[in-house]
């Protein structure tokens, strides 16, 4: 079986959630990387070194769903699988392929059970259904936080594609949030604020024990929509699904869509003021008590102990 | 102007759901269903953008249109109430995978000849992410998904995009199709007169065999199961104690 897997980059770099696809993308079979944008030689290179893949390819252009549609759609007749993270590219881009070719895609995978079977969660995260795909080609999303990253030390040849890829849409700004933290959905430990935090200056709190334990920031849709957090740290339903192998969830009471970016997260860890708050009830763990006071002092706690990551 | 808003009727967003124990599926009957919250920013859109365009040489025209069962006229009556001008409702009952509800609304699209499509991002229910992208590829109009804003400047929309890096502006021509995040507006809430006049309002309910559209599925569900439960978790009593299980919770990530 050929699998060709889209690459996700950002800012000159691979994206995290490649290394997890493509190693997620491995029980299909031999795949294919293709990285496509402008500036790319070393995105390419960082790409060739992933265990599993046979071959890079570079095709020069823009990301937006109309070119690249179609660019895959071309490339997709020599390949059993088109695969991509279930990121904003993934999910802008995959089922504008799939109608394309007439294909129902299975999107948001986070267990492959075999060569056409697949779990995938719905409402939420509330049930997880399972599907059998007998369609003769396969377009497929995975989430990239329920896979392993693949190992480094390939050298995987690069072919660069002729054409570059046309859009009909111009790209007038990108609007980049600033932040020395890990990639949110991949990352190994998450530090999460809600509304409680009041400020996006108390915010800072947040941010400040994430460093301390340097652990990716995220935040509720309501801290969000209040303004303390920038969009792209969202967890949830709408936001970033996480699996971090521990998360402390800061303030945060837990409405039904943000638990649903959550639950694959392997150790839950709550500070709280409400001992009633569903996220206290789930966790693995809960301090009762006022974050204000405790986060300053579990900072302290955390350097007495010497505490790194 | 024309703008088509494609909307659906699902499992109120505040019910916790059931997972039927015979794993065939979630339990639907006897819950409140209500319209997906992502549809509702995309009529408010629309709404916002007739609004802003008042006054111009044509004003502008909302369609809404939705696949459902025959109950499924009740969101598009909330919609009306909202500022839509008529509605159409694809009558099924069956449970359609994403790629046929993109055909039949591209067929609705073809006739209505809409300049812009707008579409809630995802429904809450089977979390798809689909239609709307699918919808661009079979009308061959561009895409922008996830908008935070929206306006019209000159003959090209400017959608800005909520991304994984943050959020990025594009520019795209007419017709086009655009995708509603939640942070794109705040819906209304239809004050009771304009609720009286929905009912006044168009609402065509055609059968969906008219469109000549195969809806034969091609995926095969399995069964539907819920989520693996958590073990119970304990209180702890001080923060030095917080500090010591995640000392060693990080000790056992470093050891593998």
């Amino acid at each position: 079986m050929r699998v060709l897997v889209l690459a996700d980059h950002d800012a000159g770099l691979l994206a995290p959630a490649t290394a997890r696809i493509v190693q997620g993308a491995t029980a299909l079979g031999a795949i294919d990387l293709l990285v496509v944008g402008d500036d790319i030689a070393a995105i390419a290179q960082s790409a060739a070194a992933l265990a599993g893949v046979a071959k890079v390819l570079t095709g020069k252009g823009s990301l937006a769903a109309d070119g690249l549609a179609a660019r895959l759609a071309a490339l997709a007749g020599d390949y059993d699988y088109v695969v991509a993270s279930a990121g904003s590219v993934g999910k802008d881009v995959m089922p504008r392929l799939a109608a394309l070719l007439d294909v129902m895609p299975v999107t948001d995978i986070v267990t492959i059970l075999g060569p056409t079977r697949f779990e995938r969660p719905i409402y939420a995260g509330n049930a997880v259904q399972t599907v059998t795909d007998n369609q003769p080609r396969h377009i497929l999303t995975l989430r990239a936080s329920a896979f392993r990253p693949a190992a480094t030390g390939n050298t995987a040849d690069i072919e660069a594609l002729d054409s570059d890829i046309a859009s009909l849409v111009t790209l007038l700004a990108n609007h980049r949030t600033l932040s020395d933290t890990p990639d949110l959905a991949t990352a190994q430990i998450v530090v999460g604020g809600g509304v409680a935090l009041g400020s996006a200056e108390n915010f800072q709190l947040i941010e400040k024990l994430a460093k301390r334990l340097g652990a990716a920031v995220g935040a509720t849709r309501a801290a969000v929509d209040a303004g303390y957090a920038p969009n792209d740290w969202q967890i949830g339903q709408t936001g970033k699904i996480i699996a971090p192998d521990l998360y402390i969830a800061i303030g945060i009471s837990g409405a039904l869509q943000h638990l649903a970016g959550i639950q694959g997260a392997k150790k839950i860890v709550a500070i709280n003021t409400d001992a009633e708050a569903p996220l206290v009830k789930l966790a693995d763990v809960a301090l009762i008590g006022d974050l204000f006071e405790t986060i300053p002092q579990l900072i302290a706690e955390l350097d007495k102990r010497g505490v790194t990551h | 102007m024309k703008i088509l808003v494609a909307i659906k009727r699902v499992v109120d967003h505040n019910v916790r759901i059931r997972v039927r124990p015979d794993g065939t599926g979630v339990e639907t009957t006897g819950v409140r269903l209500s319209m997906n919250p992502f549809c509702k920013h995309a009529v408010e859109a629309a709404v916002q953008l007739a609004e802003a365009g008042q006054g111009a040489a044509s004003p502008t025209e909302i369609v809404i249109v939705s696949v459902g069962p025959k109950a499924a006229t009740d969101v598009i009556l909330t919609a009306l109430a909202m500022g839509a001008h008529r509605g159409i409702l694809i009558e099924t009952d069956a449970d359609l995978e994403t790629l046929a509800i993109a055909k039949l609304l591209a067929k609705v699209v073809d006739e209505e000849q809409a300049d812009l499509v707008l579409l809630g991002k995802q429904a809450v229910d089977d979390d798809s992410n689909h239609v709307g992208q699918m919808l661009a590829a079979l009308t061959n109009r561009p895409q922008a998904t996830f908008a935070s804003e929206i306006s019209i400047v000159g003959p090209a929309l400017e959608v800005t995009r909520e991304i994984d890096s943050g959020r990025q502006t594009l520019s795209l021509p007419l017709p086009a199709i655009v995708t509603a995040d939640l942070r794109l507006n705040t819906p209304r809430n239809a004050a009771l007169p304009m609720v009286m006049k929905a009912r006044a309002k168009p609402l065509a309910v055609r059968p969906v065999a008219e469109f000549g559209v195969d809806l034969s599925p091609r995926l095969v569900i399995e069964k539907i199961n819920p989520p693996a439960e958590r073990a119970a978790g304990r209180t702890l009593g001080s923060v030095a104690d917080l500090a010591a299980f995640i000392a060693d919770d990080i000790a056992q990530m470093e050891a593998l």
